[in-house]
């Protein structure tokens, strides 16, 4: 899967004006609403969802980077969107550092294979430090999809 | 005198596959062993300490995953993680089962 496959350009957020968790969490939701990607009505459902998911085990996989995600009946195809935090936010990460990066994903309920294949492609470029420090080092929507479509045309990047 | 290397290939038996909450517990599992752990799922070697290296392997249900301990312990940590992957499928329903 490519990143050009779920996740939705039109919602980047270059500074997320939340600096909590749950804050950052409802901005990347609602960015995803306003871009049409999810209905008005279950923003404040999806949100809550994910940060239950959060609450149940940290997706701060330490090196700054955290990737909310869950399961929900709002969406049939994987959706996800990129949002980042030049301050710093307590995602309460495994390596206990400030999370700059967060990619927040929504699964469809009954698709678990492409779930996989979503977290396959985020993992495989944000193990790399090289991709990590490109992410953070992108200040506008047209930066993140720049990035993000180049990560796709070259794998092995 | 110890065995230093043990292999086993395993298979995820899970619905949904090795997502992000089973491969922490594999990875927590492993990181109890002193032995280096090496999980390939044919295409990739993951570092079965890393959840980032995991979370990549996009292990589906079905998936047959070769497991590689080396060190003192490493018979252990097979068995240990056969147990976990095969035995207890991550706390987690096989395909079929009611939600």
């Amino acid at each position: 899967m490519k990143f050009e496959d779920f996740v939705c350009f039109g919602a980047t957020i270059p500074e997320l004006e939340a600096k909590d968790r749950d804050g950052a969490i409802g901005e990347l939701v609602g960015a995803l609403v306003q871009a049409g990607r999810l209905p008005a009505e279950l923003a404040e459902p999806v949100a809550q969802a994910v940060i239950k998911r959060e609450n149940e085990a940290s997706t701060g996989m330490g090196k700054g980077v955290a990737v909310p995600h869950v399961k929900h009946e709002a969406v049939t195809d994987v959706v996800g969107v990129v949002g980042q935090s030049s301050v710093g936010i307590d995602f309460a990460a495994l390596d206990e550092q400030p999370v700059y990066s967060v990619l927040l994903l929504i699964s469809p309920i009954d698709n678990s294979d492409a779930h996989l294949q979503a977290m396959e492609k985020i993992f495989k470029h944000l193990q790399k430090e090289k991709f990590r420090k490109f992410l953070r080092q992108c200040q506008t929507p047209e930066a993140f999809e720049d990035l993000l479509r180049e990560a796709d045309e070259n794998p092995s990047w | 005198m110890d065995k230093l290397v043990g292999e086993a290939t395993l298979e995820i038996k899970n619905a949904d596959g090795l997502h992000m909450r089973p491969a922490m517990q594999f990875v927590d599992l492993a990181s109890q062993f002193d032995c280096n752990i090496t999980v390939s799922n044919g295409q990739t070697d993951a570092d079965g300490k890393s959840i980032m290296q995991m979370s990549m392997l996009a292990a589906t249900c079905g998936t047959r995953l070769k497991i590689t301990a080396e060190g003192p312990d490493a018979d252990k940590a097979i068995e240990a993680l056969r147990e976990l992957v095969e035995v207890r499928l991550f706390d987690e329903p096989p395909p079929g089962a009611d939600p």
